[in-house]
Order: C-alpha cells, then structure tokens, then sequence
C-alpha cells in the first residue's frame, strides 16, 4: 500500500498506509491528522484541505485543475507548490509523497 | 400557544398544504419558527420548486444538500453579481454593491483586500483579546433573575468583536448593531424605506470620517484600514462602500450573534446533550459546528442564472433567481443521519452548508467559531446550568434565522 507522509505546521511528522484510490485529503481526514479539515468532503469547494506538495514531488502530483485554483485563491498562504488534498489521488507511483500543512486551514 | 403546539400544527399543515402557493420567502414561516416541515415536504417531493408568486418577487426553492453543494459551486451558471437576497433595490442608484454579490474577478481581489484580517495568524493573535472580554460579560451575568440572553451576551460580545475588526470608536459600538438591524429589516412601505435609507447615509458619513483617518495614515490590520489601502478597493464609489461595510457588519454580527442564542437554545431543548456536554467539554469544537448546522443563521442565498439550466427534470431559465436552503440542506436526510436531533458529538458535522461553499463561502467562518468555542468554555467554567424560561421571539425574516429575545435564568 503507497506511504503518504504529512509535515504538520509544528513539525510534526505521521505517516499513514492509504489505500490505492485514496485522496490525500481524504487519507488524512480517516486516519486522523490534525491540521486538515475537508469541510466539503471532498468537492473542491471549501480549500480547507491546503497542503504544500515538497518539491520531489511537484511532477508526479500534476498541477492545480481550475476549480482547485479558484479556491486556492482564497486560501491563506498560497504558494505555488499549493495544492488541495481532495484534488490528489494516491497511486503507486505516489508511494512516498511527502506533503506540508499550512498554519491553519480557512 | 406555547411553540411546540405552534410546530405540531405546521407539521401537520405541511403534509397538505398546497405546493403550488407556498411560498418559502414569506417571513411569517421564520417569525413563527415553522419553516422546516415545509422544506421537508419540498426536499421529498419537490426539490426544484418554482414559486411565481414570491413575496419578493418569483423565485425556485433549491431543498437538497446535493443540489444546494452543485449549486454554490457552479458560479459560472449561477450569478451572485444580481444580489445575493430575494428582494430587490427599488432602483439602480440604490443598489450598494457588495463582493459577496459580485463574480469573479473583482469579488476575488475585493475578498482578499479583507480576508487577511481571519488568517490564522491574525486569529491566533485576537484569542486573548475575546477570551477576555467573554469572560467578563460571561462573570457580569445576573444570577437568580430572569434575563434576555440576546441582549447581554449574544449582541453584546459580537458587537464588542466587530467594533475590534473595524477599530471602531469603543464608545459607540451600540451604532454597529444599530446598522446591521437598519440593513436586514427591509421594510414595506416607502416611508419604511426611506427611514432604513436615511440610517445606511449616516453610517456612510460615520464611516467615511474613518475612511479619511486611516487613508492618510499606515496601513493597520482593521476592516477600513485595509480597504482603504487596497487597491482593489481604495477607489471604490461611496455606495460601494456602503454595500462592503454592510456586508462586513451584517456578516459579522446577525450570525455569530444568533448561533451564541441558538446554541443555549438547543442544549435546553435536548437536556441529555447538555448533560454530555457538562461531562465532557472537551466536545465543544464539534458542538459548536453542530449549533451551526442547527441554526443556520443565514436560511438561503440568492443566485441568479446567467444561462438555461436543467436540474430534476425543471428547467431553470436564464434570468431566474433561485434561493439555496441552506437551512433545509442541513436537515437533508441524504447527508445527515436525524438531522432534527442535536447531536453535539455528530460525526460528520463539520460538512454543514451554514458557510456556503465554493468561491463565496463565508470569510469569516474561523473567526465564529472561535469566538463559541470560548463563549462555551467560559460558560460551563462558572455555571453548569443556564436555563431558558420561555420561547425566543424569533426575527421576522426570511434570510436573516435568528431570535429577537430569549428570556434565560442562571439557578442561584
């Protein structure tokens, strides 16, 4: 099963088995991460699934769709390696993917 | 007649009523606290519903959570820019445009003139601020007398929290929920309307005189200094300004202040909640999503469709409003297991509708939630039991869900 890892605001580090399929955000919200919310349950309409995907990985995950973007306008602290967890599916070749959390979700 | 005789009648009046006349915007289903049977019967048997003859004119109810979700998030078919309320202006020069009813993209560079005021950062640093203040209305509360909750705890802590998010004169802050009541009672007649006019022209001159205070000096992390400063917004016509400052003021005020009365409403309506609260405090983050979901402060908002629309086998037609249920959605059995009982430990509650989705979901949203995350704290710091003596008189409204008074009692 592919490896996610999430870098908290703090520093914290979790790592969690997510199943093929799976989104980020998702993987976060079942296993209990603090530091994502996913209030829309995954429609892409909320951007309270912010992550920072770590530079590695920026290929592999694909850019923003334009929905996400939209959203992501209004998150806080958007950076260009922003993206919203929901948006992410894991996969095998995601096997390791390292994402960072924002301070807060909004 | 006590409330819940008035609810078991329109329970009963819902199941026969006559779909093609109900009319979902006439305020008397909100004074009277009826509303909900009649969204239940929609939401079974009329999801899409078309009411030609609308108290504000014809529009389509929107019932289910599903629908309300792919609604909010379409906003290239369903315009805010033609207000985001049922009722109309009664003229162009009237109109106080306002980003929550603007599209993309000058709704985008105004919100994100304001939005930074609710970052994390800034909320983490406004924390100590509303705890300490809470804390002392919370400790100021008459012990053994009845008393309206409304009044001295739900108005007077949004009220103290908006005149810091606008660095507002202290001493008159009594004027910003003055203004928020001026802009959501509409009125019927043209005297009615032209008194509310004359109340938004003062808080227009008062705020202008802010305006030129902050234009000229550092920018600063309050409402009107960041308006001000924006260039999104430092040019913007006096309506304009008017239209923002109401929607910062209503936004920030009728909501978190209905949900602070809601909230204690609920717990006395479902005792056995209570007693889990007062055995586990730790549940107050989940309970305070789930008093927003129960409320809904804000029953709907308005769209407008740019283009023909097909959703249920109804065509929507280009022109036509369309209010979202918020208030209906919330109860949708689709998503939320009972959702007529108050579950403060409800799993899923965090995906209520109250904030909107999509690019116009409520900016404030954190900031409400902390300053009833802290109310509750506090309160069951000092008193196991606030008891709520009669029915709340509820705002005879249509958008605006929320009470007048409550008349509660802490036991001596």
């Amino acid at each position: 099963m592919p490896k996610v890892t999430f870098i908290a605001y703090d520093g914290k580090t979790t790592t969690v088995d997510v199943p093929d399929g799976t989104t980020v955000m998702r993987a976060a919200v079942d296993n209990g991460v603090a530091g994502i919310d996913g209030d829309c349950g995954g429609q892409c309409a909320c951007a309270t699934c912010h992550i920072f995907v770590e530079p590695e990985w920026q290929a592999k995950t694909g850019s923003r769709n334009e929905a996400e973007n939209a959203m992501l306008e209004f998150a806080d602290g958007t950076q260009p390696h922003s993206r919203l967890g929901c948006q992410i599916t894991v996969t095998a070749a995601l096997d390791g993917l390292t994402v960072r959390m924002p301070q807060g979700q909004h | 007649m006590a409330y819940a005789d008035i609810l078991a009648a329109a329970r009963e009046e819902a199941k026969s009523t006559s779909l093609d006349t109900l009319d979902m915007s006439d305020p008397k289903y909100f004074s009277a606290g009826t509303a909900l049977p009649y969204f239940e019967r929609l939401r079974k048997e009329a999801p899409v519903h078309f009411q030609p003859n609308g108290v504000q004119g014809p529009f389509w109810s929107i019932t289910r959570y599903k629908d309300i979700m792919a609604t909010d998030t379409n906003h290239k078919v369903f315009s805010s820019s033609h207000g985001i309320t049922l009722a109309e202006p009664r003229s162009e020069e009237l109109k106080a445009p306002m980003f929550i009813a603007m599209d993309p993209p000058k709704h985008d560079d105004q919100r994100k003139a304001v939005s930074g005021i609710v970052a994390p950062q800034n909320l983490a640093n406004m924390e100590e601020l509303i705890r300490s203040r809470t804390i002392k209305v919370v400790e100021s509360l008459p012990v053994g007398v009845p008393f309206d909750w409304v009044k001295h705890v739900s108005i007077n802590l949004t009220t103290q929290m908006l005149a810091t998010l606008f660095d507002f004169p202290f001493e008159d802050r009594h004027l910003l929920p003055h203004w928020s009541d001026t802009a959501t009672t509409l009125g019927t007649t043209e005297a009615e309307l032209d008194a509310r006019e004359a109340e938004l022209q003062k808080m227009l001159v008062y705020f202008i005189g802010l305006w030129n205070q902050r234009v000229n000096a550092p920018p600063k992390t309050d409402l009107v200094s960041m308006l001000a400063h924006n260039p999104a917004t430092r040019n913007m016509p006096p309506r304009e300004y008017m239209g923002n400052l109401i929607l910062l003021i209503v936004g920030g005020n009728d909501t978190t202040r209905n949900s602070m009365t809601g909230g204690l409403y609920f717990l006395n309506q479902f005792p056995g909640e209570y007693d889990k609260l007062r055995a586990n405090p730790a549940l107050i983050p989940n309970m305070v999503s789930e008093v927003i979901r129960y409320q809904t402060p804000l029953a709907y908002m308005r769209r407008t469709a740019l283009q023909d629309f097909e959703m249920h086998g109804k065509t929507i037609r280009k022109g036509d409003k369309l209010a979202m249920w918020y208030v209906s959605g919330n109860r949708d059995t689709e998503h939320f297991e009972e959702p007529d009982r108050f579950l403060i430990d409800r799993k899923n509650v965090r995906s209520h509708i109250s904030f909107g989705y999509g690019i116009h979901r409520c900016v404030g949203n954190r900031l409400a939630e902390l300053q009833l995350k802290i109310l509750w704290e506090e309160l069951l710091k000092r008193y196991p039991r606030i008891d709520v003596i009669s029915d709340p008189v509820r705002v005879p409204s249509s958008f605006v869900n929320g009470y007048l008074s409550m008349q509660v009692k802490i036991p001596a």
